[in-house]
């Protein structure tokens, strides 16, 4: 009996469509270079829910509204007052709860959905390696994370050349004190997303991801609290280690100096442990890549 | 003679007419003598692994797995398939996952060699995945996607470059038999339609050889044939090698032209299906009184006849020796009691076969 053809099956309303039967694929076939890059842009996609359904851009849209009105505000204040009320640093860090949110959103999103699907083995059974799918997700996360801060930060800074008044020398000093901001966006950027996705790799549940990224931001800064009111000056300046914002904090504290806390010492002190809290900082974040590529050399195998 | 055959129809439409629901007895032929085995494939004793010719499709050698140095998966495995399609048969358990794994370079031997279209999976698992599909058993399909997206974006994965991947990836699923539908989330699909689009995302990529895990899981009589001739269509229109794993002998018996089964991590038998199957179609006929004089009649008639008990047990050439056993019956008057073909489920032979275990 021979098959009946798509077409024989499916005749369509306006003309016929003709079954040319399989065609072998004879173009061109891209490398792991490409390959990494199509998964990493298709991360970045869907951290802000594009190619997504519209509940799933709800989150991040939320955080990004927020974070930018916040921006266009701050620009707002200072045209009118004459001076920065925020600098770049300063507002990322007075950003960082929304950008535990939008980790906590994104981050099982991105992996945890996959975990859950078990879509992995079809990742997996091709030729991209285990570890250039960890990489790329984690990449993306960080562009997104970088985006959420970086974007505002350009807000404040267009708002800022736009409306001063010593000209081209304003904008160049602007641009002088947007670019350590930036680079501190970028700080952010990849400690929470590489924490925030080895916590969402570890589980399939979307809700026990974000719960659990969560807590390990939020969970951490009592124990900085009680540091840094211990009797002893050495435990008080090594305080902010023990969380990942106030590390954060602290390694901007020690590089940006006065960008961040503007001669008035703030409310936390590292002393002279500058150095260290970048140390610890290059490690947490490198422990934390090389735990989630473990964690992707034994899953769905 | 139709009416002894009704259980023949049932598979209409595949290539062989052989009752679907039946099996080859493999015990049989596992019996038989080995002058019959070298077929397309077979036990390949001295086979050197490195200087395999480009026709082989599939060689191993010894390989063997296992996990944690208890638990035997793949033991002592050798065999070597040229192109087509292949069943891979065994009970639950038997190694078929593992062996496919090992295939698709994900897990490594624990000793012995293995190669896939000339490439040795354990040091090149990239260019070996390149020109594979694989449809796992499982659930891989995240359900808020639709099977257009999900199949365009694993085209990409597979180094399609963007509009290669969408245009590939709708034809695959228009060869599966999905039109419309592709546009909706698979959450909403049918198990027979997550199959098809599972089938589609290994084809996407346009390789040279496909592995199918258990492709009939999960689906009904229809949709199982349905399953069936898709991958029969694929291993011979398309031009694409095909690895259909399957416990169930019966299915995978009608599409395939070789037939490897293995049952605890060995090797039962690896051979070309009509090797196996012209052997073992034989008729039982049991008649009430004279059994004697029917074996004497069909022994003039130069039919083989075998005794098995009660049972009159002649091979089947086509449907002339059912005319003739008929006829002999008729012609001494005697009282027919039954006559069919013989057959057997696979679940049989392992059913013995784990009771050696135990």
């Amino acid at each position: 009996m021979p098959e009946p053809t798509a077409a024989a099956v499916r005749p369509a309303p306006t003309g016929v469509i003709h079954d040319i039967g399989y065609q072998r694929y004879e173009g061109p076939r891209l490398g792991r270079r490409q390959v990494f890059g199509a998964l990493y842009g298709h991360g970045l996609r869907t951290a802000f829910g594009f190619g997504r359904s519209a509940k799933a851009k709800i989150f991040p849209w939320l955080v990004v509204g927020i974070v930018s009105l916040v921006a266009v505000a701050l620009a707002a204040i200072r045209s009118q007052i004459g001076e920065p009320v925020a600098t770049y640093a300063q507002f990322a860090d007075a950003m960082s709860w929304l950008v535990i949110f939008f980790v906590a959103v994104v981050a099982p999103e991105l992996v945890s959905r996959d975990l859950r699907s078990g879509v992995l083995p079809l990742y997996f059974s091709r030729p991209l390696p285990r570890s250039d799918y960890a990489l790329a997700k984690l990449l993306a996360l960080v562009t997104a994370l970088w985006l959420l801060l970086g974007g505002p930060q350009l807000l404040m800074f267009l708002g800022a050349a736009f409306t001063t008044k010593q000209g081209m020398r304003g904008v160049w000093n602007e641009l002088l004190d947007l670019l350590p901001g930036l680079l501190y966006a970028g700080l952010w950027a990849v400690v929470f997303a590489s924490i925030g996705l080895l916590v969402a790799s570890l589980t399939g549940k979307r809700a026990f991801a974000a719960g659990g990224i969560v807590a390990v931001f939020l969970m951490t800064t009592p124990i900085v609290g009680v540091l840094s009111i211990l009797p002893s000056r050495a435990a008080n300046e090594l305080a902010g280690l023990a969380s990942p914002s106030t590390l954060v904090q602290g390694v901007g504290i020690w590089s940006l100096g006065d960008l961040l806390v503007e001669g008035d010492p703030g409310e936390m002190m590292i002393g002279g442990f500058g150095p260290v809290y970048a140390l610890a900082a290059v490690l947490l974040v490198a422990g934390a890549t090389a735990l989630l590529l473990v964690r992707y050399r034994k899953v769905a195998s | 003679m139709g009416f002894f055959r009704g259980g023949v129809a049932q598979g209409a439409g595949l290539r062989k007419d052989l009752p679907s629901s039946g099996a080859a007895d493999l015990r049989g032929l596992l019996d038989q003598g080995s002058g019959k085995r070298r077929g397309r494939a077979g036990v390949c004793g001295g086979l050197v692994l490195p200087t395999l010719g480009s026709v082989t499709l599939i060689a191993t050698q010894s390989l063997t797995k296992t996990y944690g140095g208890r638990v035997t998966a793949l033991a002592d495995l050798t065999v070597a398939v040229e192109p087509g399609i292949i069943g891979l048969v065994g009970a639950n358990g038997a190694g078929k996952s593992t062996l496919i794994k090992i295939l698709l370079g994900l897990i490594a031997p624990t000793s012995g060699q293995v190669s896939v279209l000339g490439i040795d999976p354990t040091s090149d698992p990239a260019a070996v995945r390149a020109r594979v599909g694989y449809m796992p058993e499982h659930d891989c399909l995240p359900p808020d996607l639709s099977a257009s997206e999900l199949v365009t974006h694993l085209g990409r994965m597979s180094g399609l470059p963007r509009t290669a991947a969408r245009e590939r990836a709708s034809e695959a699923l228009r060869h599966v038999g999905l039109y419309e539908e592709r546009y909706r989330p698979v959450g909403g699909y049918s198990t027979g339609m997550k199959q098809r689009v599972k089938l589609a995302q290994a084809l996407v990529h346009d390789p040279d050889l496909l592995l199918l895990d258990e492709p009939t899981n999960g689906l009904d009589p229809a949709g199982r044939d349905a399953m069936l001739a898709l991958v029969h269509r694929i291993g011979t229109e398309f031009g694409i090698s095909v690895l259909v794993c399957s416990h169930l002998l019966g299915e995978v018996e009608r599409i395939c032209d070789t037939l490897i089964a293995i049952d605890g991590g060995k090797l039962l038998r690896a051979d070309n299906i009509s090797a196996m199957t012209t052997a073992t179609d034989v008729l039982a006929v049991e008649v009430s009184e004279g059994t004697e004089e029917l074996a004497a009649r069909l022994a003039e008639l130069k039919l083989p006849v075998a005794r098995d008990g009660r049972l009159l047990l002649v091979p089947l050439a086509d449907d002339s020796t059912y005319d003739l056993i008929l006829g002999a019956v008729a012609e001494l008057d005697l009282p027919l009691h039954r006559l069919d073909q013989r057959r057997h489920r696979v679940a049989e032979l392992f059913a013995t076969r784990e009771l050696s275990h135990a």
